[in-house]
């Protein structure tokens, strides 16, 4: 798949483009749909469908004081949540969107995102380190050692999915599931990379950095107005990011049907992810911290290097 | 893992039940009559004020938000020279109205007050008495109570008898 210049920054430009108006649009899905599932109406009144409250909340933002604590470290603290977005963003260049539409064909795609998603740590780390907050550091703490003892079965889950493509190219296993969709084989897999990647996003039930009944706000108890805002997108953006990755590796990326263009199928079935995610938050409490390692280190750990044998296992018995 | 799916499924099955949400300035909520909001002075059916000034409204307030001054006009009835209550520290207990004798204070089923300026939640006697009898209709407590006022003298109230002459040895 060669790509000419200018189409390639077409490419990434649309991507961008995209994923951050879908970024900011998820913050009225989600609560619209937290309201749907609460049975309230939500935001209703700016706008059609309250659609303006993503401008409302856009201009608040930019507009409200943005203050940068005497006490915190100045530099490490801009630069926090200028890091989790660009990391995210990063991750999205593996995605492909539709055969054509992906903005670098590589053949490493997954252990960039795995890469990329570790980097997001650091974010959450220098961002409660800086703030010089006891709180922020708690959080900060809670959410690293959270993020990456989740991050060790995140990547061994995928394993199967690449054992069974025979690739790292996401591309490449996407054209692997024409037969099958790899939720199939994989289930396990599937339901462990993705409760990995709702404790990677620091999403609800796993939002343990954040606990604001005990943290007031975790690692960004300090942030205001725009920095705090991309805190804010960007977890919107890794929501999306988690999304895009279950559908390519599990669920057949853009195949689909003919009657809808490929691209269409791969936002659909994004979107579904995209809902299942809000819908944890509407339905689950927030596991206590040591519950939440027990569950990672004694369950799903084990039950991943399992699925990996088993699934190393079966390849190589049908390969003979 | 089959409690949280069934949990996800529950929360699920809430996209399909009717929202419990009022469009407030569309539709108002029926609220009861004993329901405590503003607060009113009320009238007694002839359209005299029905506070006398006794205070004790003002006593029970805990945090003091009422205050006035009793006065008496030349047939001797009380009533509040002036009567003020700061709703911008009411906390709408009701406890005026339950330490009122007579009736007068009432609290009412109506909530929207909302200033742009703190002072004009300051309201005076003019705005807090209204043309009306509020929850409690045909009561006057003037004419119950056993007291000498101008054109009623001892005795002639409602369910009152005659005084007693306790000079007199008769029966």
């Amino acid at each position: 798949m060669e790509e000419s210049a200018p189409n390639y920054f077409l490419i990434a430009g649309g991507v961008l483009f995209v994923m951050m108006n879908v970024a900011a649009g998820l913050i009225w899905v989600e609560r619209r749909m937290l309201a749907l599932w609460q049975d309230r109406y939500g935001p209703n009144r700016a706008g059609p469908f309250g659609l303006f409250i993503v401008l409302a909340d856009t201009l608040k933002l930019l507009f409200k004081e943005d203050w940068i604590p005497p006490f915190a470290d100045k530099a490490v603290f801009v630069i926090a949540p200028a890091i989790v977005m660009t990391t995210v963003l990063l991750s999205f260049v593996i995605i492909p969107f539709a055969p054509g539409i992906m903005v670098a064909d590589l053949n490493i795609g997954i252990l960039f995102f795995l890469a990329m998603s570790s980097m997001g740590a650091y974010s959450i780390i220098l961002g409660g380190w800086a703030s010089n907050n006891k709180y922020a550091l708690l959080g900060a703490m809670r959410g690293a050692a959270q993020m990456i003892s989740y991050e060790v079965f995140m990547g061994l889950a995928l394993m199967g999915v690449v054992l069974l493509a025979g690739s790292f190219n996401l591309r490449d296993i996407v054209e692997a599931q024409r037969g099958m969709w790899f939720v199939v084989p994989q289930l396990i897999g599937f339901v462990i990379f993705f409760i990995a990647g709702v404790a990677e996003t620091h999403r609800l039930p796993f939002d343990i950095p954040e606990a604001e009944s005990e943290l007031i706000a975790g690692f960004h108890s300090e942030y205001s107005g725009m920095k705090f805002g991309l805190f804010f997108v960007g977890e919107y953006l890794g929501i999306t990011l988690i999304s895009c990755m279950v559908v390519a590796l599990y669920f057949g990326g853009w195949l689909g049907p003919a009657f809808l263009p490929p691209v269409v199928w791969f936002a659909l079935k994004t979107f579904v992810f995209i809902s299942i995610f809000i819908l944890l938050r509407a339905s689950l409490p927030r596991p206590r911290y040591d519950q939440l390692m027990e569950y990672g280190w004694k369950i799903l750990l084990p039950l991943t290097l399992l699925n990996l044998l088993v699934t190393a296992g079966i390849v190589l018995w049908m390969n003979d | 893992m089959l409690s949280i799916l069934r949990s996800m499924w529950l929360t699920f099955l809430h996209a399909f039940h009717k929202r419990d949400t009022i469009q407030y300035p569309e539709h108002k909520a029926k609220l009861s009559t004993r329901w405590r909001g503003r607060i009113v002075l009320t009238r007694d059916p002839d359209m005299g004020e029905r506070c006398v000034g006794c205070y004790l409204c003002a006593a029970a307030c805990p945090v003091d938000c009422i205050s006035l001054q009793s006065t008496e006009d030349e047939t001797g009835r009380r009533y509040p020279e002036f009567f003020r209550i700061n709703f911008s520290r009411c906390i709408f207990c009701g406890f005026c109205e339950e330490a009122c004798p007579t009736f007068a204070i009432q609290l009412i089923p109506d909530f929207e007050m909302a200033e742009y300026n703190r002072q004009n939640l300051v309201y005076e006697k003019k705005d807090l008495l209204i043309d009306g009898e509020g929850k409690y209709p045909g009561y006057n407590y003037y004419k119950v109570a056993g007291l000498a006022i101008g054109g009623k003298g001892k005795g002639e109230a409602i369910n009152e008898s005659e005084p007693v002459d306790v000079k007199s040895l008769m029966p």
